[in-house]
């Protein structure tokens, strides 16, 4: 027999979280989501400018002038995003060197506030990822985490004279209780029918709506109101804020914080993550392992509900503090661009909600400065998901290299399973 | 008169396999050329170049005479050639009607189908050729012979010449196959040429006019009928040049570890696939089941190993009724599967080999504790298993998709035969593999058997049977058709029983451990 | 040796046997409903009175008037008839047709009960119901056309709402026909997006459709907010009036209720004909749905698998985007920002539940645009079942149907896989 020419070599590095992550972009070629964002963020850039008036006014006389007012549109925009998200650089250096109190927490507020728009990001964003992994497209997360929503404000509002140690772990608990319902519906009937998750998760969708409209007006209908609205929930279930107002950063962003490393930790460190990942990637060879593929379908579409229906309670237990109708309004769609984004890591998740929150607490100062409605920030998702769904595009457009080992792409297998 | 078709110096490459290796064929008007060869060894992928499906590297087609070209299945429509393909092209929701017009759809005004002219067609085709079909049925509804009929129709409704017939009768059962040859002279009768792909011998021998071998893509030989018997056939197409050898001790049999009763399973298509059979494994020997691949043995492994469940019969496992257990539970007891298909059931191609090495037992202890699983140790443990199962991979980090296919086995090899084992189940394990990866494997289930665990190995590959057996079973059509001591049988004489030739028996060996008995 | 083709019971028989007792059981469990809940409820002498001509209509039909507990009995002695036929011998084949009888009888016995002891306007009733059914039958269309070339689209919804606002904007500018064949034009342009992402690129067609979907979402709320809500004149296209078919228009109670609507509603009937038509009679038809079932199959033969894809995501699109103008041309005269709130799902259900046939879609379009309705007036009438509870049945009837549980549909085989040429 021949002899080993190769001695196998191993690093014995310890593995990280960023580590893996590091390694699952560079794989998948970290070039391409980076340039996906670019490109999809100078494409918003050209839209702002497009639908600059002026620039059609100039045309006629000076189109290089034209060009310049559209660029400087754009420009202004950005701007605006970036003052009304990070913050105005000016302003801080002024605030903290005047350093007066109040002038500071305003100064910072917009990075705050980033940040705390990011929190239902992050939970959906998961949510989305964690199905990936199990081999299971989650549509539904706008409905869980509608049913989130309304469970936790339930306990929120019902249970009273409670401790807040006690209500309000309870209180998210319940929200993420019934996210988990409205997730372990689907992923049974996939287990045992076959019905295909994506078309459930939509129905269940709706049927969530539907039922939120039916207990807002009725058995959770606020007292004395005329409105669809929810009682205000007890001071003990409300998520603590850090700072005075206007800054609205609560507790809420560094429990998503907790719920990405607790994903992580599920998915690369237990078994349960193994399996889950195992059924994901193979279920043959998962079958042919002995995994339970019928547990592993549940529980996974269970805890991805239940992460969507903790971006409902963290929603209305840390800044709503209320439910109304509508309140969440495509979340369900812009997680599946975050899982994508992220590629299905939670750390890339993290970063991709955060990029999300940015942009959609900038879009507002954007509107005001500039006058390009919030709505642009869609288009921007929209066409992000693209470049990364059709990673071929990006590198059509860039001239880069086809990876060999391209099939991160996922499939879905028709609506009967 | 040229002949209807000549293909000159074929050759076809795929990433890493010589597919088809310059191939000349000749086929003469009104001829059945049959096309032998073990699966693998090129026959299909010839056809596909004929058919337009696959362009090839090099040659040169002729048709009647004149040179072809053909890119895509309408230029062989057009060419005149027509195929019936190993899966069936058939739309099962359709009716026969339907399925035979799609692509040359006979139509009135304005795109609107005809049904009544394509049904009265097929009706007339029917009758010329003894092909039994009604154009109303569906699809969905008619046995698989009237499937095949239905294939074959449409070949004669695009009034193909050279039709090409790719495994017709993997499917089908022996009064089935029969007509089929019925059929196949009736349309030579009438011009046709035929070119007949199988590995069958009987079959060649009953029906070709001329017969061409392929091994490894290459032309071996061609006969015909007359000249060639099945036993020279038999060597020319399984015959192996390269004689591996391998050292074995004597078998030293103890008690019955497997024991297999009456067992009846279903295929995926709800046909009775495994008929009834029954066997014994013992302790420290090696029992090789031989056969044409599809006789049953894949849901054989399924069953033995949990996969599948059986309609009828009983499995014991250490004495222990098994036949409704799970697969991990069939695990616990002690038993390793190498499957049949790595890169299908035995690996996760982008988890890392260090992942592979545990994919079933990761869960107990060491490699878990509680829910944390160990990552250090099960990365320490991979090395070990590298470095002692001889796995050439940069590091157990790599994703065991980027190895080659022989390290990727010995990944499968190594996670199965690395725990204390009383049954080794090895289904076709080293198909595809370089001669190298064989030897090592061969070396490491024989080890498995001297350590004393009972073997169970599935293969086609005759070559493999007979050197790794001690007790050699041979299937055909779900049976087990006889068992015999590997000691003494000739490759000759199993390569009859593999082709069903059960009746005209050349030795009769009764088993050598009496409880072991044929079923047929 | 024995013979090789035993058959065992496969597991479509043991469906058929599950199906008939699941169906019998509906059947009786829809006739308890009956009894139970409406016959007990009801007093005996109370008086049911259907107004059988739609509002605003010349013609003069007399009140349909009946004693409400009499017919509720009969209603659920008809149905637990069927319910105990099913049980015993089975409709067989025509199990579906008695389906959607017994649904019908039952929806009459809901409707007497509602209206016992007061007036209902059947009529008014039914119109609506066509009307709701518009946009759901032609979102319905437009998947069955993709799907049945192999191709999912769940951006039906997200190529309704874009052509309904550039039908509202071209429609302001230029006229009504400019903004539907606009909007007709815009919805083939979004699924030409969807076909070469999901055709070319082999995207996920979920995810593409998803892109497609937000997309929309992004682009009309912007455009909307950006020039709508300023600009009315860009906001104000008006709508198509009602055309009278001359003669069948006069037809009592039929007349008026099937034969008076603007051309969106003809313009549906006319594409459910052709596509049923065109789908199952004609050549274009079985190349289709051969690559929906079976591409390589159609490969073999010829047939170019791509092109058909490409042609049929593009018309199916186009036929959302007829549906989507009709949102905006056809019903309200103006856009409002996510104004389809959810029909192009309920549109792709309503393919699921008419299983991907177009009359099958129809069907239900029907049931769920009476779902629809039918929740917008049971407040006026004081019922005491919650609206919302009827509007959420379409989804959970759909979740039902896709479990199995009545039969499984018969979606075509290929739906949703990309097509991969080999040995290129």
């Amino acid at each position: 027999m021949a002899k080993k020419d190769t001695q196998p070599q191993t690093s014995s590095k310890k593995k990280t979280a960023f580590g893996i992550f590091l390694e699952e972009l560079t794989r998948g070629s970290l070039l391409v989501p980076i340039l996906a964002i670019v490109t999809g963020l100078l494409l918003g850039g050209l839209i702002v400018a497009l639908t600059t008036e002026q620039v059609y006014t100039t045309w006629s006389e000076s189109p290089l002038e034209a060009i310049g007012i559209g660029v400087n549109a754009a420009l202004r925009s950005y701007g605006a995003l970036f003052n009304g998200s990070i913050g105005n650089p000016e302003r801080i250096i002024d605030a903290l060197s005047s350093g007066e109190e109040a002038a500071i927490r305003r100064a910072f507020n917009p990075f705050l506030e980033s940040l705390t728009k990011s929190v239902p990001y992050i939970f959906a964003g998961l949510a989305v990822a964690l199905g990936f992994r199990a081999g299971l497209f989650n549509i539904g997360a706008e409905g869980q985490l509608f049913i989130g929503a309304i469970t936790s404000v339930y306990v929120g509002f019902a249970l009273t004279g409670l401790p807040a140690i006690i209500h309000l772990p309870l209180a998210l608990g319940a929200g993420a209780l019934g996210g988990a319902l409205w997730g372990f519906i689907p992923g049974w009937l996939k287990a045992k029918t076959g019905g295909h998750e994506v078309i459930n998760t939509i129905m269940m969708n709706y049927i969530a709506f539907r039922l939120s409209e039916y207990l807002l007006r009725g058995p959770l209908q606020r007292p004395g109101s005329t409105n669809p609205i929810s009682p205000f929930i007890e001071a003990s279930a409300q998520l603590p804020r850090f700072f005075d107002s206007p800054i609205r950063f609560h507790l809420g962003f560094f429990i998503a914080l907790a719920a990405a490393y607790g994903v992580y930790w599920l998915l690369f460190k237990t078994r349960i993550g193994f399996e889950l990942r195992t059924v994901g990637a193979n279920p043959k060879a998962a079958r042919y392992a002995g995994m339970n593929i019928v547990w592993v379908t549940v529980l996974a579409m269970s805890l991805s509900g239940a992460l969507a229906g903790m971006a409902g309670a963290n929603e209305v237990l840390g800044l709503n503090y209320n439910l109304a109708p509508a309140f969440s309004s495509g979340y369900g769609f812009d997680s599946i661009a975050l899982a994508l984004i992220g590629k299905s890591h939670p750390l890339g998740v993290v970063l991709a909600a955060l990029l999300f929150g940015t942009l959609r607490n900038g879009a507002l100062q954007m509107q005001i400065a500039a006058n390009v409605p919030v709505d642009i920030i869609s288009v921007m998702q929209a066409l992000i998901l693209a470049f990364i769904a059709a990673p071929a595009i990006i590198r059509t457009i860039y001239r880069l290299r086809t990876p060999e080992d391209d099939d991160d792409q996922l499939h879905v297998r028709g609506w009967g399973g | 008169m040229p002949p209807v078709l000549e293909l000159r110096n074929i050759t076809k490459r795929f990433p890493g396999v010589l597919a088809n290796d310059r191939i000349d064929l000749t086929l003469n008007r009104g001829e059945i050329h049959a096309l032998l060869g073990e699966n693998g060894a090129g026959k299909s992928t010839l056809m596909n170049i004929l058919y337009g499906l696959y362009q090839p590297d090099e040659g040169e087609i002729f048709i009647n005479g004149e040179q072809a070209r053909i890119n895509s299945p309408t230029d062989a429509i057009h060419a005149g050639v027509g195929m019936v393909h190993q899966h069936f092209m058939l739309i099962p929701v359709f009716t026969v009607t339907e399925n035979v017009m799609l692509g040359s759809e006979s139509i009135k005004v304005g795109g609107v189908l005809d049904r009544k002219t394509a049904a009265e067609r097929i009706r007339e085709i029917s009758s010329a050729y003894g092909l039994a079909v009604n154009p109303d049925d569906y699809v969905r509804d008619l046995p698989v012979g009237g499937q095949q009929r239905v294939e074959i129709i449409k070949l004669l409704y695009r009034e193909a010449d050279i039709l090409i017939l790719d495994e017709p009768t993997a499917v089908l059962t022996p009064q089935e196959a029969d007509e089929l040859f019925k059929i196949m002279h009736s349309l030579t009768e009438r011009g046709k040429s035929i070119i007949f792909i199988t590995h069958k011998l009987r079959e060649v021998l009953d029906i070709a006019d001329r017969i061409t071998v392929i091994r490894r893509g290459q032309v071996v030989g061609s006969t015909t009928p007359k000249q060639a018997d099945q036993n020279k056939l038999a060597s020319m197409m399984v015959g192996r040049e390269v004689d591996l050898k391998l050292e074995k001790k004597a078998a030293k049999p103890g008690a019955v570890v497997l024991e297999v009763e009456n067992l009846k399973i279903a295929d995926d298509r709800n046909q009775i696939a495994v008929d009834g059979i029954s066997f014994q494994v013992h302790a420290g020997e090696v029992l090789g089941v031989a056969g044409v691949q599809g006789n049953g043995q894949t849901e054989l492994v399924e069953a033995v190993t949990g996969l599948r469940n059986a309609l009828e019969g009983h499995i014991h496992l250490l004495g222990e009724d098994t036949t409704q257990a799970s697969p991990r539970h069939i695990t616990e007891l002690g038993t390793a599967h190498i499957p049949e298909d790595r890169q299908r059931d035995g690996l996760v191609l982008n988890f890392p080999v260090a992942d592979n090495l545990v994919l079933n037992t990761y869960y107990k202890q060491p490699y878990s504790q509680g829910l944390i699983m160990q990552h250090e140790l099960i990365a320490e443990t991979a090395k070990t298993r590298v470095e002692n199962f001889d796995i050439r991979t940069p590091s157990v980090e790599t994703s065991a998709g980027s190895l080659s296919g022989g390290n990727q086995q010995k990944v499968i090899v190594a996670r199965e035969l690395s725990r204390p084992l009383k049954l080794v189940v090895a289904s076709q394990p080293t198909r595809g593999l370089d001669v190298g990866s064989i030897e090592y494997i061969h070396g490491r289930l024989v080890a498995s058997r001297d350590e004393g665990a009972a073997v169970l190995l599935v293969s086609s590959e005759l070559d493999e049977i007979m050197q790794l057996s001690d007790r050699i079973a041979v299937m055909y059509r779900g049976k087990i058709v006889d068992v015999l001591p590997a000691k003494g049988a000739s490759k000759e004489q199993i390569g009859l029983l593999m082709a069903g030739l059960s009746g005209q028996k050349t030795l009769k060996n009764p088993a050598k451990r009496g409880k072991s008995r044929k079923d047929a | 040796m024995s013979s090789q083709s035993t058959t065992i019971p496969t597991v479509a028989s043991y469906g058929t046997a599950r199906r008939r007792t699941t169906m019998g059981i509906v059947f009786l469990a829809l006739a308890g409903v009956i009894w139970y809940f409406f016959s007990r409820t009801t007093q005996a002498g109370m008086i049911t009175t259907f107004t059988l001509n739609p509002g605003g209509s010349q013609a003069n039909f007399p009140d349909l008037v009946f004693g409400t507990l009499p017919i509720l009995n009969v209603l659920a002695s008809v149905c637990a008839l069927i319910g105990a036929f099913q049980l015993v011998r089975g409709f067989g084949k025509r199990t579906n047709a008695v389906l959607g009888l017994v649904a019908a009888l039952f929806i009459f016995a809901f409707l007497s009960w509602v209206a016992s002891g007061a007036s209902l306007n059947l009529a008014g009733l039914l119109r609506a119901t066509l009307i709701r059914a518009i946009p759901i039958t032609l979102g319905a269309l437009s998947g069955i056309l993709c799907e049945r070339a192999g191709v999912v689209n769940i951006a039906i919804e997200g190529m309704m709402l874009t052509s309904a606002m550039l039908a509202a904007i071209f429609g302001s500018l230029y006229g009504l026909w400019v903004g539907l064949f606009s909007g007709v034009i815009a919805g083939g342009l979004l699924a030409l997006v969807h076909a070469i992402l999901s055709i070319k690129y082999k995207t996920d067609q979920i995810v593409s459709g998803t892109v497609i979907n937000i997309f929309s979402i992004g682009i009309t709320s912007f455009i909307s907010a950006k020039y709508l809500a300023s600009s009315r004149h860009l906001n104000n296209p008006g709508i198509f009036s009602d055309i009278q078919i001359p003669g069948l228009v006069d037809i009592p109670f039929i007349g008026p209720i099937a034969f008076s609507h603007n051309i969106f509603f003809f313009g549906m009937v006319i594409l459910l004909a052709l596509l049923h038509f065109g789908l199952f009679f004609t050549r274009w038809g079985l190349r289709l749905r051969s690559v929906g079932e079976h591409p390589k199959a159609a490969d073999t033969l010829g047939i170019n698998v791509f092109r058909t894809r490409y042609m049929a995501v593009i018309l199916g699109g186009m036929m959302a985007g007829f549906g989507g103008a009709y949102f905006t041309l056809g019903s309200v005269g103006r856009f409002d920002e996510v104004m389809t709130a959810g029909r192009g799902f309920i549109g792709l259900a309503a393919m699921i539940f008419g299983n991907w046939n177009p009359f099958g879609a129809f069907g239900a379009g029907l049931l769920f645009g009476f779902a629809d309705m039918l929740a917008a007036r049971l407040a006026i009438l004081g019922v005491r079942v919650p609206s919302e509870f009827l509007l959420m049945a379409p989804y959970v009837a759909t979740m039902i149907i896709l479990a199995g549980v009545v039969g499984r549909g018969q979606m075509p085989a290929a739906d949703g896989q990309p097509y991969e040429k080999e040995g290129h």
